[in-house]
């Protein structure tokens, strides 16, 4: 039994449908939609890895080295809007953030 | 009992596999923030775990350090910081669902016509690495990193600090009920700013006078 390049493909599907799945379920609640987008960049950092060992190219690897440094930056900024907007509103509802509506 | 390598590969495939979907699952339904954040963890371990297998040991080592360690713990402090009505975020959770599942489904389609089309069954050996990148994963990866993709290393460091200042600049403020040195007023203070002469009398009489009053 080998464990295919397609498996790993798999599995990174699995974990992108999983992901954009919640966030239609949470668009309410912020905060998960950040971790779902986590997971959904955990699941394209999955296949860079998968293609990177299956065609013997360390490239897909340093690529992976910077979604994760991104991917970091990007929860910094996103939390700290959060609790900025926490301040300001006293909610984390996506529905009663509405003051640019004219 | 003994198995041979690519069984015990399969083996530990699938565990970290169907762990790895199990907690991402639970990500996106859990009832309480917090469960969500240590089911992601648990999720990146997993994640962790695979990309071992893969042979790319610094890229999983630093995916628990930078995520579990970092990330994960800054979502933590974040969900316990607000003060947030699970209840209220919840409410509209079984509305969402036909949607949520159409998506997923139209996701599901697309990736699958794309993987089985290109992927599945190819059954493609494994192409090495190149003889000096086999060695060492680390030092592979440092070379690409300090060689050819120099100048992108630097950005990502640029970028880094960019989110630090826009961090910390976003979530700085001044609050009224906090004591804080003025420095410039320290130093440039003067006698006068400091303490009154008052001129008084200096006969006895006036003194009783106050004691007096006082009594």
């Amino acid at each position: 039994m080998n464990i295919t390049l397609a498996h790993y493909l798999v599995l990174g599907a699995i974990l992108f449908a999983t992901s954009v799945i919640g966030i239609f379920l949470n668009r309410k609640n912020v905060i998960v939609l950040l971790m779902a987008i986590e997971l959904m960049l955990l699941s394209v950092n999955m296949n860079f890895v998968a293609f990177s060992h299956y065609l013997g190219d360390m490239a897909g690897q340093v690529f992976v080295f910077f979604i994760l440094t991104v991917a970091a930056a990007e929860a910094a900024i996103g939390l700290a809007i959060l609790v900025v907007l926490f301040r300001k509103v006293d909610t984390i509802n996506a529905d009663d953030l509405d003051h640019l509506k004219g | 009992m003994t198995f041979d390598p690519s069984t015990l590969f399969a083996m530990f495939f699938y565990g970290f596999a169907g762990l790895l979907v199990f907690s991402a699952l639970r990500v996106i339904t859990a009832c309480n923030p917090v469960h969500a954040a240590l089911f992601l963890v648990l999720a990146f371990f997993c994640a962790s775990g695979l990309w071992m297998l893969l042979k790319a040991e610094f890229l999983s080592l630093a995916l628990i350090l930078v995520y579990v360690g970092a990330v994960m713990v800054l979502f933590l402090f974040v969900v316990m910081m607000l003060d947030l009505d699970v209840e209220h975020l919840r409410r509209d959770f079984k509305k969402f669902l036909p949607v949520a599942f159409l998506m997923g489904a139209v996701i599901v389609l697309e990736l699958s016509i794309v993987i089985i089309r290109s992927f599945i069954g190819t059954n493609a050996p494994v192409q090495p690495m190149p003889e000096e990148m086999m060695a060492n994963n680390t030092q592979a990866l440092g070379m690409l990193i300090f060689v050819d993709y120099v100048y992108a290393f630097e950005v990502a460091g640029v970028i880094l600090l960019v989110a630090i200042i826009a961090a910390v600049a976003l979530t700085l403020r001044n609050r009224k009920d906090s004591k804080s040195q003025n420095i410039h007023e320290q130093v440039n203070v003067v006698a006068a700013d400091r303490m009154r002469i008052v001129k008084m009398g200096s006969d006895m009489a006036a003194k009783q006078d106050i004691r007096g009053e006082k009594k």
